[in-house]
């Protein structure tokens, strides 16, 4: 793989207040200190990686990184409060919000009652002698050859713990709202989150990404690893509705234990650059995983989701779709991988990515790769992109129907097909809302 | 209420209607039967306003209004209806949803008052009967994995639900067993008062038996070549089409 740089920005501009947080980890601090020097020399030799690079091909990231991101102060005080905090709530009144307000945990923002019995959140620095932590943490998203993980784990600071015990099922959902709140220009904000299911446990967990002050341009760079253990059941989300202003890029790894079940949903609507990687990795037989998206695009906006379903055992099952709608001159990219190994019999794999182009200058780039080296496998993928189906246009202007709400009603009706996938109702219903509202400023543009 | 004239219409350049006279009364049924390709679909989507054909010549009059000058959802919310030979499936959008929208839309066209939630209700609960729907079916999606006997009852039932003041059936018999044909039937039958009009565009004689118009046209080559009683749709029944194409030939010749 190419791993070429580029040399005429100054990589290390983002690495340069490595030392300004050396002794968060108390007992652990030597060993997390470890982990981010590692990590620090590695984003240090890959940098940052140009369109040669195959996974990096349709986005150009130079442009993004002539700014010279400064990481966001971790001694600034706080504006979010309980109150204010109310506009990120996005499943209901009895979900556990938690707060990070520029890669920090604002508690005081945060709501959280008494913790049900089994399950433990916190920062790392609050969690960082459990033995679970020490486990997973940094050990399954990639530094080695991904920069982004790299630098990420090099200067993350409040990561954010979830460590559910054997046989705890949570019914409330847990949400990490993170915030970008700064009044700075070209703050560069970490997100790190670590959630471990052990054994026959049940969790609901909702990453959403908001920004207040958004006229500031903002780097945001978030790493999470989900390890969801043997029959465990983790239903996720990860909401992105930041500013225009922002540039995030983001790795979400999830390791799946044998009989175990996930259900992720990203929905993409902010930032006017926007990376995600999804990284599943089935490690047990008898899996069962889905992966839904939904990225809506208007104005320049640029979204790349990579996805990535490694069948490394026997018997398991992934059901991918991932949608798109894509306005103006904004640019879509999709690529879905599916790897199905050798050991990785009786496995039922299916993908989809299905795209309408809403102008003349979107534009949509789809690969789905399907690599298999067993040879008993159910595997399917394809990818559309299209307009919008006039017959379908017509039908509903033959029943009176105005055009322009014809043609919102069937957008919303091919977006929404994604959300209502997502099993929280509650957590539907705010989605629904967030996609409405897009749509209906894309409408009126 | 409906008055054409001459009307010449193509699709992809091929010219399918070739002068077509008719006109309907308020309160008529009139059938429109004719073989295979006569252009007895062309006729029902130019009156819906489908873009993809084109009015090469003559006039549409919806009362008094110029009905080819129309959007499709104007002709709509103006009271013509079109039941669609094959309905539409279209995923994401609920049925009822679907239904509310339309129906306050045109109510709002014709000013009348806008439904609430409750009053589309008792209205919903009420026209469902006439085609004998479930409750299940307003909540799916519109047409979505809907048998063929049910997209054509939730046409008839949309019919029942915009009031509209002419009616356009194209085939909906077609696909039919007899039962869902006798249901069908009945719905449309049920909106007969003596002011709305139907044209009615079927291959067989079969649906007339239950829906009974007053008027069977035969339509050939895109004109009209010979209209009639209910008899007719029997005599054509009995003897096919030869002895229609050989008059409107020699006709010709």
């Amino acid at each position: 793989m190419n791993s070429t740089t580029i040399n005429t920005i100054n990589a290390n501009s983002l690495l340069q207040d490595f030392d300004l947080f050396t002794d968060l980890y108390g007992k652990q601090t030597n060993y997390f200190q470890e982990i981010r020097k590692f990590s620090a020399d590695k984003f240090n030799v890959l940098g940052i990686p140009t369109q040669k690079n195959e996974e990096w091909k349709y986005l150009n990231l130079s442009p993004l990184f002539k700014n010279d991101f400064r990481s966001v102060s971790h001694t600034q005080a706080f504006e979010i409060d309980a109150a204010s905090a109310k506009q990120f709530h996005l499943c209901g009144e009895n979900a556990i919000v938690f707060v990070i307000e520029n890669g920090r945990l604002n508690r005081a923002a945060s709501n959280v009652k008494t913790l049900p019995k089994g399950l433990s959140i916190g920062t790392l620095a609050e969690l960082a002698d459990d033995a679970r932590v020490q486990k997973h943490f940094a050990q399954h998203a990639d530094a080695i050859t991904e920069p982004f993980v790299a630098l990420n784990t090099a200067m993350s600071f409040d990561a954010m713990i979830v460590l559910l015990d054997e046989k705890i099922k949570i019914n409330e959902t847990i949400q990490f709202a993170f915030v970008t709140n700064t009044n700075q220009e070209n703050i560069s904000v970490p997100i790190r989150v670590l959630v471990i299911a052990e054994k026959h446990s049940e969790c609901t967990v909702v990453e959403s990404y908001h920004t207040l002050n958004e006229q500031h341009k903002v780097f945001v760079n978030a790493v999470s690893e989900v390890v969801v253990g043997e029959e465990a059941r983790v239903h996720y989300a990860k909401i992105q509705i930041e500013s225009e202003n922002t540039f995030h890029i983001n790795y979400h790894q999830v390791n799946q234990a044998k009989n175990s079940y996930q259900h992720i949903t990203s929905l993409s609507l902010g930032a006017s650059l926007l990376r995600n990687n999804l990284h599943i990795q089935l490690d047990g037989e008898n899996c069962t995983t889905y992966l839904n998206g939904l990225y809506v695009l208007s104005g320049t906006q640029v979204m790349d989701n990579h996805t990535l379903v490694d069948h490394a055992m026997p018997n398991c099952y992934s059901n991918e779709l991932y949608k798109g709608m894509i306005d103006d001159k904004s640019q879509g990219i999709f690529n879905g991988k599916i790897f199905v190994r050798k050991d990785a019999q009786k496995t039922n794999a299916y993908q989809s990515n299905k795209n309408i182009l809403l102008s003349n200058d979107a534009s949509i780039n789809t690969k789905p790769q399907l690599e298999i080296f067993a040879d008993d496998v159910k595997c399917s993928h394809g990818a559309t992109t299209g307009q919008i189906d006039e017959e379908a246009l017509f039908y509903l202007r033959s029943r009176g129907i105005a055009e322009p709400e014809a043609r919102a009603l069937l957008n919303h009706a091919f977006a929404a097909a994604v959300i209502n996938q997502v099993e929280s109702e509650l957590l539907k219903e705010s989605l629904l809302l967030l996609l409405s509202r897009k749509l209906r400023v894309m409408e009126e543009v | 209420m409906l008055t054409i004239k001459d009307l010449k219409a193509s699709v992809d350049g091929k010219e399918i209607l070739k002068g077509l006279n008719l006109e309907v009364k308020a309160g008529e049924v009139h059938a429109i039967m004719g073989p295979n390709g006569s252009g007895k679909s062309t006729l029902a989507s130019v009156l819906a306003g489908r873009s993809e054909y084109e009015v090469n010549g003559g006039t549409v009059t919806f009362e008094g209004q110029d009905l080819l000058d129309m959007k499709p959802e104007d002709r709509a919310r103006a009271g013509v209806f079109l039941a669609f030979q094959y309905p539409v499936e279209i995923p994401g959008v609920s049925n009822a949803n679907f239904l509310k929208t339309a129906v306050n839309e045109v109510r709002k066209s014709r000013g009348q008052e806008i439904l609430d939630s409750k009053d589309f209700l008792v209205m919903m609960k009420e026209r469902m009967k006439l085609v004998e729907m479930d409750k299940a079916m307003t909540q799916r999606s519109v047409n979505e994995g809907f048998s063929g006997g049910e997209k054509k009852r939730n046409e008839i039932f949309q019919m029942a639900m915009l009031e509209p003041k002419l009616s356009i059936l194209d085939e909906t018999d077609s696909g039919l067993d007899i039962d869902a044909l006798r249901i069908v039937s009945n719905g449309v039958n049920a909106l007969r008062d003596g002011k709305r009009a139907f044209i009615v565009i079927t291959h067989y004689q079969r649906l007339l038996d239950y829906i009974v118009p007053d008027f069977v046209h035969v339509l050939y080559k895109g004109r009209i070549v010979k209209s009639g009683t209910k008899k007719l749709a029997l005599e054509l029944e009995e003897k096919g089409y030869d002895w229609i194409k050989e008059e409107a030939e020699a006709l010709n010749a």
